[in-house]
């Protein structure tokens, strides 16, 4: 079982190009266990001296079979799972896993709900964002970058904490709302880290944006153009940074996100350097979204009433039958969703995240399939590292910060 | 009364060698950057300002297995990649640790089914597990002190029989 | 639904004979297996349908098991949106068991390349034309499709028990 395979040439011969058959050029294999690859991604190279040829990634290293596992659970047991695709977006998946089952069964969410909702998704969105550029910065020899990075996602970590428990697999998001109210410290945690984050990412600029090293390493290398960033299926930062007008919590606004003032950035070069500049100026704009949640956030519950769905509060079980019964059905049963597919999509930091749920009328999901957008962010990766150092490959790889787990499931 | 006391102020400490190699391994063991999932942005976290892994003789992660002693798995290891990581556990050189971080490497946890080994000690023996998933920093770094503790006590005659 | 996608669904209908499920709004249209590729292209030339958002497959074993004849055991989903005027439509194409066999749409979208090499290593349905039809995902010498519903969970019974000996027996433990 633990017997490493070998990989004929044969099979992958109709990929590489004649002179690598020939022998002239050289076939390099990257990863899976390689610092630079993010995970563990592998990487065929075919190298004509330091130039790459052909870039063939080979994935499946963290295939986890979510999908399958989650078919064997009730619609609340497979919550959990969600956390672990996306390991840097984990309260974002959740937030599509939710969206999709309240489409699914037609469950409303209260508006304190909501905007909570959008706070912590935003804030996740930033700490993303900070390990693509910590990530990044590592792998372009900054180091003292990535320091500073872990300082403030420690801080989004300690609000993330506070009000689940949890630091990263919160699970916070429940289906019908939230699983419970925001604690009292909530609010004056997050306007800490409103009132010092900007300051932190002009500290960031300050490190990055005109350091000439890094200007080096990364303007001008892997340019994606408009079109074949839509025929590869490219969503997300990399997609604005090419030149697209697309962000979902724009075009298809849904948790309320109509309700906030903010822009969507867009550049045209769609080099790497571009893709750095989107995310960074996505890190203000987030900022803008979250203080306005906060001064806006309205009182009132945070889960549905909808017992056929939503539990009943603790309080409640020990008074009344009826909540007892409830409680009793949705843990050892579950609720049972229409036999009907739906597909219902999110904007996460790297690009619509899709859930695509079907039921069959019982309490588990029939099939449930997530369009997750590494695996297409990937997938353009061989066009963008053609013709391009070897060295560069480590700047694109960072650049369109793929998560694997994301990619494989 | 041992001859410590008598020739104290002349910076002269008697011990065992047994004591000095053990000690010496324990303080510059050196993990190999290597990450499989989530836990792998917890271990990058250990690393990072806040709890700085630094402090205990583990900063300086290799990315080559042929430099490191520690092999810290972070994450769950699937059936595609338990070969590899069994590859990279027999290129590292004696002496070996591994340590199994996080719930997923440790027994499976919430991925019970055909594409995940049921616990990285199925392809290759663990020192230490840490539990949680996935597991805090601090978590981390204590199961990096249990493997202090453990390498402390080690003889040097089991090495030989190994 | 959305207004500026009923004449969409019209064209669809008329051109290709497909027949139109709608739920919570969503329009799904069914075609047939030899029109997809024309129907793709069709929706991304003519009603500018640029990106392939979502593409997968769903196995309906062993509901579909007909007495008689070829029974579409696989439905494909492909979903598709449109940038420019922001409508989505899926289309869906049933595919039988005994032979799972589908034109490639890789050539009209360049992301369907991996996605149909996912569909064939998690479903077994080949894509005809394919420029590498090759597992993605599990290793190459994997028997079987794991996402289709006869493939085990492969679920492995947790002990719960404090009788060491027996764990230390069947656990198998991995040798220096």
């Amino acid at each position: 079982m633990t017997e490493l395979q070998e990989v004929s040439f044969d099979d992958i011969k109709h990929l590489v190009s004649e002179r690598a058959i020939s022998g002239e050029n050289m076939l390099l294999n990257m990863g899976p266990q390689h610092p630079s690859t993010h995970g563990v991604l592998r990487l065929l190279l075919e190298l004509d001296g330091e130039t790459v040829v052909n870039c063939i990634p080979d994935i499946g290293y963290l295939h986890t079979g979510i999908e399958k596992n989650m078919e064997a659970k009730t619609y609340q047991k497979a919550e959990v799972m969600s956390d672990r695709l996306d390991y840097m977006n984990t309260t974002g998946n959740n937030l599509a896993y939710v969206m999709a089952v309240e489409k699914l069964v037609d469950l409303d969410v209260p508006e304190r709900a909501q905007a909570i909702r959008v706070i912590i998704v935003e804030l996740q969105r930033i700490a993303s964002h900070l390990i693509f550029l910590a990530a990044t910065g590592l792998d372009l020899a900054a180091q003292s970058i990535f320091l500073y990075c872990f300082r403030e996602r420690e801080m989004i970590l300690d609000i993330l904490e506070l009000c689940s428990g949890q630091r990263m697999m919160t699970t916070y998001l429940r289906p019908g709302g939230l699983w419970r109210d925001v604690p009292p410290e909530f609010d004056g945690a997050v306007r800490d880290f409103l009132k010092i984050f900007p300051k932190r990412v002009d500290e960031y600029e300050a490190l990055l944006t005109k350091n000439p090293i890094f200007v080096d390493r990364m303007a001008g290398i892997g340019i994606l153009t408009r079109e074949d960033a839509l025929t590869y299926g490219v969503t997300g930062p990399i997609l604005r940074a090419s030149g697209v007008d697309w962000d979902l919590r724009k075009a298809r606004p849904y948790s309320g996100y109509e309700q906030y003032d903010f822009d969507v950035p867009v550049l045209t070069k769609g080099d790497s350097y571009a893709r750095y500049l989107v995310r960074i100026e996505e890190f203000r704009q987030s900022v803008r979204i979250i203080q306005q949640a906060m001064d806006k956030l309205p009182g009132g519950p945070v889960r549905s009433e909808n017992r056929k769905f939503v539990p009943p509060p603790r309080s409640e079980i020990g008074v009344s039958m009826e909540a007892l019964i409830h409680h009793f059905k949705l843990w050892t049963e579950g609720f049972p969703a229409p036999k009907a597919s739906i597909y219902s999509a999110v904007e996460s930091p790297r690009g619509e995240l899709g859930v695509f749920l079907e039921g069959d009328g019982g309490p588990k999901p029939y099939r449930i399939h997530w369009r997750t957008p590494s695996f297409e962010n990937l997938g353009v990766l061989p066009v963008l590292a053609k013709g391009h150092f070897v060295a560069d490959l480590v700047a694109i790889i960072g650049s369109i910060d793929i998560v694997l787990g994301d990619i494989d499931r | 009364m041992g001859v410590e006391q008598k020739l104290g102020d002349m910076g002269i400490v008697t011990t065992t060698l047994e004591q000095v190699v053990n000690w010496s391994r324990t303080r510059a063991m050196w993990p190999m950057l290597f990450g499989l999932a989530c836990c792998a942005i917890e271990m990058m976290a250990a690393q990072a300002s806040n709890y700085d892994m630094s402090r205990f003789g583990m900063e300086l992660m290799r990315a080559s297995p042929r430099q490191s002693d520690l092999m810290i798995v972070a994450g769950r290891v699937s059936k595609k990649m338990g070969p590899v990581v069994r590859r990279l556990y027999d290129q590292m050189p004696e002496p070996q640790w591994a340590i199994a971080m996080g719930d997923c490497a440790s027994c499976g946890g919430v991925f019970n089914n055909y594409a995940i080994f049921q616990g990285v000690d199925e392809v290759i023996p663990v020192d230490v597990y840490v539990a949680g998933c996935p597991p805090r920093p601090e978590a981390l770094i204590h199961g990096v002190l249990t493997l202090y503790e453990k390498v402390g006590g080690e003889k040097l005659k089991d090495a030989v029989n190994r | 639904m959305d207004k500026k996608l009923e004449p969409i669904l019209h064209a669809l209908q008329e051109k290709f004979g497909g027949t139109l499920e709608e739920f919570r709004d969503e329009a799904h249209v069914f075609v047939k297996a030899e029109h997809i590729v024309e129907a793709l292209t069709f929706l991304r030339d003519k009603h500018d349908f640029e990106l392939l958002s979502a593409m997968t497959a769903v196995d309906y074993w062993p509901q579909a098991q007909l007495p008689f004849g070829e029974s579409p055991r696989f439905h494909l989903v492909y979903q598709l949106t449109s940038l420019a005027h922001n409508l989505s439509v899926q289309l869906r194409v049933q595919v039988s068991g005994s032979r799972p066999e589908v034109p490639t749409a890789s050539g009209v979208y360049a992301v369907a390349n991996w996605r149909e090499r996912e569909a064939w290593d998690m479903f077994g349905i080949r894509f005809t034309g394919h420029p590498d039809l090759r597992r993605i995902l599990m290793p190459l010498d994997t028997e079987g499709h794991p996402l289709r519903k006869d493939f085990p969970l492969g679920y492995e019974e947790p002990q719960f028990t404090f009788n060491f000996d027996e764990i230390q027996l069947r656990k198998p433990f991995a040798q220096d």
